[in-house]
């Protein structure tokens, strides 16, 4: 083991190799940094970037609006944590609902088929007005009046709708042969779903159900229709009396220091499952 | 291996494109409604104020914006092009002085907050109950003001927002306005109260809201506020009226792009109609007598 040497012709194919991975590492380089560098100066050398970053990107205003934004962002940072934890559990029932084959549960089968069709077709803009402004106006006893809570509900009801067709896509995803095998072990069908056939199917669509909870967080926005003053809001108030759009830059800063720490937990936990469920078999 | 190669440098190349292609154009762009050193800066002659003088977005039409819906008493049925309601009055009176004839006159749709985009704008002025402040005069350019508007308090009938007989009666109220409005403003900076004000995209949010006791009284510029009591709540009262500013009093403006070489001939224009009476009687005839309505101290 210890007197082999590689012969002329492998140490010819190991300067190669090396030789081409210099080079293409070059090359990336060189062409991220010569399209990047193109596009910013293509973008700054524009004859009106001058009053784009005076609008968009002024230091003074964004130093300005940042304690008003900062104060408000926790009320879309409320609103969405409260949605999604009932939007999920709601969503999960009208998935299952829709799965169901029972004739018992027909009529349940049936309101969330027409929940997820009506639902997704309204802009939830509408719901909001309608809720937020709607159910106020009807003047019924023990009813919340406040724009915030109907704005809230306004979102759980339409992120439930496209949550639940997400779950549905998973559960459906497994395969047949698993409702094969959970039944050819006794298993009835509503432990199948329990044990078997929900966990794997909530597995696949970790990354669709992280899409619509950003989403979410930015749909919580709309909440201003209803007189909310959320963060996007706060924003552009400012911006309405200032004439600048740099606190809705600021703003969109934030959601990103959201999104992203999300997005790389989602992908550990969806690797972390993948290695379990592989169980070393890979 | 060549192939693939040519095809990556060609996926590339597009991003390159296609930001190259779209970026140099701005110098006849510019040059078309803003006119920097041209007729604005050099004090505005009759001459240069002659109709087929002016520094147009489209030759021969004044093209005035506004936001949609209009809103009463300011335009009538949401259409600014029928000449009714104040600031329709007021722009065809203006489009008279500058020699337009009414159908050379277009209007276009631009909400409040597309107003002061960067870039040229696709109308030569925006008429909207636009207030003038310092701020705002850094990024656009302003006419002199053709209103002053007082802000007026309106509550529902028999409602704890009706009972206020002074500002400081508002101060424990649920108080609402629009957002970028003088109302806000005066809610935010005079007023003071307890509770943050509730703050509406627009007037109906805010009528709602009164009308479903989100809020105890919303604040409005008197004429909007006489329309709200008289046709659109009837249940509503004014409350009072009071001035914001203590100093220098806020004023409507039209709003150009910065540098237009249009603000100095509609000055003149507007500074005219203020001469012969034609301003004051367009304002007796579309907004209401202020008469009548408590001052808030």
């Amino acid at each position: 083991m210890s007197d082999w040497t590689p012969s002329q012709h492998e140490l010819d194919r190991r300067r190669l190799r090396r030789r081409l991975r210099t080079r293409s590492a070059l090359i990336a380089t060189a062409m991220t940094v010569v399209v990047f560098v193109v596009v910013g100066l293509v973008v700054t050398g524009s004859p009106g970037w001058p009053s784009v970053q005076a609008l968009f990107f002024s230091w003074d205003d964004a130093r300005e609006a940042l304690p008003d934004i900062w104060d408000a962002i926790w009320l879309n940072i409320k609103m969405f944590l409260i949605a999604e934890a009932i939007i999920l559990p709601l969503a999960m029932l009208i998935a299952l609902a829709r799965v169901s084959r029972s004739p018992w549960l027909a009529p349940l089968r049936v309101t969330a088929i027409v929940w997820t069709d009506v639902i997704r077709g309204i802009p939830t803009i509408l719901l909001v007005y309608l809720l937020a402004f709607g159910v106020p106006a009807l003047q019924l006893q023990g009813l919340p009046n406040s724009a915030y809570v109907w704005a809230t509900v306004a979102l759980i009801i339409s992120y439930s709708a496209y949550v639940a067709e997400v779950f549905r896509s998973g559960i459906e995803s497994v395969h047949p042969s698993q409702w094969a095998s959970a039944q050819a072990l006794g298993l009835t069908r509503g432990q199948t779903l329990r044990h078997v056939v929900v966990p794997q199917g909530v597995r696949r669509v970790v990354p669709p159900l992280l899409n619509d909870f950003v989403s979410l967080q930015k749909d919580t926005a709309l909440a201003s229709a209803a007189g909310v003053f959320e963060a996007v809001f706060v924003a552009r108030d400012y911006g309405n009396y200032n004439f600048n759009y740099t606190p809705l830059v600021v703003v969109s800063c934030f959601f990103i220091v959201m999104t992203v720490p999300l997005a790389r937990l989602c992908d550990w936990l969806t690797a972390r499952m993948r290695r379990r469920e592989l169980a070393g078999a890979l | 291996m060549r192939i693939r190669r040519a095809l990556a440098a060609a996926a590339v190349l597009p991003l390159a494109v296609a930001v190259a292609a779209c970026a140099p154009e701005s110098d006849d762009s510019s040059s078309t409604a803003s006119d920097p050193e041209g007729s604005s800066s050099t004090s505005a002659s009759a001459d240069a104020c002659a109709t087929d003088q002016l520094p147009l977005r489209t030759a021969g039409q004044l093209t005035v914006g506004t936001d949609s819906p209009a809103y009463e008493p300011w335009f009538v049925d949401n259409d600014p092009s029928n000449g009714k309601g104040f600031e329709s009055a007021v722009a065809y009176a203006v489009a008279d002085k500058l020699g337009f004839s009414a159908d050379q006159v277009t209007w276009v749709k631009v909400p409040f907050n597309k107003s002061y985009a960067p870039g040229p704008k696709d109308f030569d002025f925006d008429i909207n109950q636009i207030s003038i402040t310092p701020q705002r005069a850094e990024v656009v350019d302003f006419s002199d003001g053709y209103y002053s508007a007082a802000q007026a308090v309106i509550a529902l009938k028999g409602s704890k927002g009706a009972e206020a007989a002074s500002l400081d009666d508002l101060k424990s109220l649920r108080l609402g306005a629009q957002t970028g409005t003088t109302s806000l403003t005066a809610i935010r900076d005079i007023i003071q109260p307890e509770t943050d004000p509730v703050v509406f995209e627009d007037t109906n949010g805010a009528k709602q809201a009164l009308q479903n006791d989100q809020v105890d009284a919303i604040l409005a510029d008197l004429p909007t506020a006489f329309y709200i009591s008289a046709v659109e709540i009837p249940k509503s009262v004014i409350v009072g009226q009071f001035q914001p500013e203590t100093g220098e009093q806020e004023e409507f403006g039209m709003l150009f792009e910065k540098g237009s070489g249009l603000v100095d001939c509609v000055n003149q224009a507007l500074a005219a109609m203020r001469e012969d009476g034609s301003l004051d009687a367009i304002e007796k005839q579309w907004l209401s007598d202020t008469v009548g309505v408590p001052e808030l101290q």
